[in-house]
């Protein structure tokens, strides 16, 4: 065990964590709120937004998200067009291009929670709102989403700690969050097993922290169902 | 479409090798992890505190750490530790573990921490009375396991084994990194030498979608056997 090299990367791990977490937090709103769109796609009746979701949803999660990450940072440079345009301020940085990869993969799993959310509420529930005459509007946002939220969010906190794990792959495309700062430091120090123990801890936290966030925010969605 | 001619000229033959590779490193991945739940299920379940620390603290460490850097653990540490071994030994020559055998046991590590749980819930989730009725008809272990126990929980686990099936054929797309020559480092080379990054990084997503879709449906039958009488 070389203490000394384990002692040496904690400051650069740590402040590598803020690229994981930069890149974590950014995708996780971006990916939420297309989330949302998506499943209310995926509940509406019009069959082509339904096939939209539907399709999206599933060919996100049936490739690996490292083909995901590659296809936008190293194919979507080729096309020509794309570097005239807007967007070209996305495509040109790996840590854009990394976003954009994890928020539309993630967004593919949460539409799919939050679209089973919605799914599984009790019809009761909603009838029980309407024979009291509420409009539709609050029996969508004070019955229907309090519900999902509360069934999605375990599943949603699961999610979270995959996005989590999912960011390492952005050190693929030469972003130097945790993972990739731990391959430089294994590569030059030829010690694998000391960066690992310190770098896994660090995610290891990250994974705990999450979990304690989302226990909080249970119990503050607790309902009596 | 010559990217795709079979021979000197295209890519077609690499990447159909190249597919293979993945379906073989996944199956063996897969059952490296089935294996390692056999082991981790009994220690999860058991009445000792120390066996169930063990196998608790293996799902969660290895279910809290990215994949990609579990990898890099296994790639660079294992021949290295490896050959620490071997000095023990006397030898101090240098040794290279195969890249499948490498990336086989990391992602199969993986996978078993999923497998585990799967196996896990399905155990807890038997009907108590499914354990007492057997002991009072005083069957053998084996006959209790094999023909009363287990049908029950392959019933339960197999639909989540489907998952943890995707879940391991999406991460055999990371062994890429230690150069096994599987679908994703067919891609980069043929992306690298044609310079069209686009198309063969699509043609990956495809492949990976067909050999996700093909095997959903193989699932879905196995499921469809075991539910006979439910």
């Amino acid at each position: 065990m070389d203490l000394e090299l384990m002692l040496t990367s904690l400051p650069k791990l740590l402040y590598a964590s803020l690229v994981t977490l930069k890149l974590l937090a950014s995708s996780l709103i971006v990916g939420l709120i297309l989330a949302v769109f998506f499943s209310i796609m995926r509940i509406s009746k019009n069959k082509f937004l339904f096939y939209f979701s539907y399709i999206f949803s599933n060919l996100f999660r049936g490739t690996p998200l490292l083909v995901q990450i590659f296809i936008i940072y190293y194919g979507f440079g080729q096309i020509e067009y794309l570097r005239s345009t807007i967007f070209w301020v996305i495509f040109k940085e790996p840590f854009g291009c990394a976003m954009l990869a994890l928020s539309l993969n993630t967004a593919a799993y949460t539409s799919e929670i939050l679209r089973s959310a919605f799914e599984t509420i009790k019809i009761g529930y909603i009838e029980a709102g309407q024979s009291l005459g509420l409009s539709k509007g609050t029996i969508f946002f004070k019955i229907k989403v309090p519900i999902a939220i509360h069934q999605s969010l375990s599943a949603y906190g699961n999610e979270i700690i995959l996005l989590m794990k999912g960011t390492a792959l952005a050190s693929t495309v030469t972003l130097m969050d945790i993972t990739g700062v731990a391959k430089n430091i294994i590569s030059t120090s030829f010690k694998p097993i000391e960066v690992f123990i310190v770098a896994g801890s660090i995610y290891l936290c990250l994974t705990f922290l999450i979990q304690y966030f989302i226990k909080i925010a249970e119990n503050k969605f607790k309902i009596n169902v | 479409m010559e990217y795709l001619y079979f021979g000197a000229k295209g890519w077609g033959d690499e990447l159909f090798f190249a597919v293979l590779m993945t379906i073989a490193v996944s199956i063996a991945a897969m059952a490296i992890g089935i294996l390692f739940s056999f082991i981790f299920t009994p220690l999860k379940l058991s009445k000792f505190f120390f066996l169930r620390l063990i196998a608790n603290s293996y799902t969660t460490f290895v279910r809290g750490i990215p994949e990609l850097l579990i990898i890099y653990l296994f790639f660079f540490g294992g021949s290295a530790s490896l050959m620490f071994v071997a000095k023990l030994f006397g030898y101090n020559g240098y040794i290279e573990i195969n890249a499948f055998i490498t990336g086989a046991f990391a992602i199969g590590i993986i996978s078993g921490a999923y497998s585990t749980e799967v196996f896990r819930g399905a155990v807890q989730s038997l009907d108590k009375g499914q354990f007492e009725a057997s002991k009072v008809l005083g069957l053998k272990k084996p006959v209790y396991f094999f023909k009363i126990i287990l049908p029950q929980i392959l019933r339960l686990a197999i639909p989540n084994l489907n998952n943890v099936w995707q879940i391991t054929l999406k991460d055999t797309s990371l062994i890429s990194v230690t150069g096994l020559v599987e679908i994703m480092r067919q891609s980069y080379i043929a992306a690298g030498s044609t310079r069209d990054p686009l198309f063969f990084y699509s043609l990956a997503a495809v492949l990976y979608l067909v050999l996700t879709i093909v095997s959903l449906k193989f699932f879905n039958k196995i499921e469809k056997k075991y539910k006979v009488g439910y």
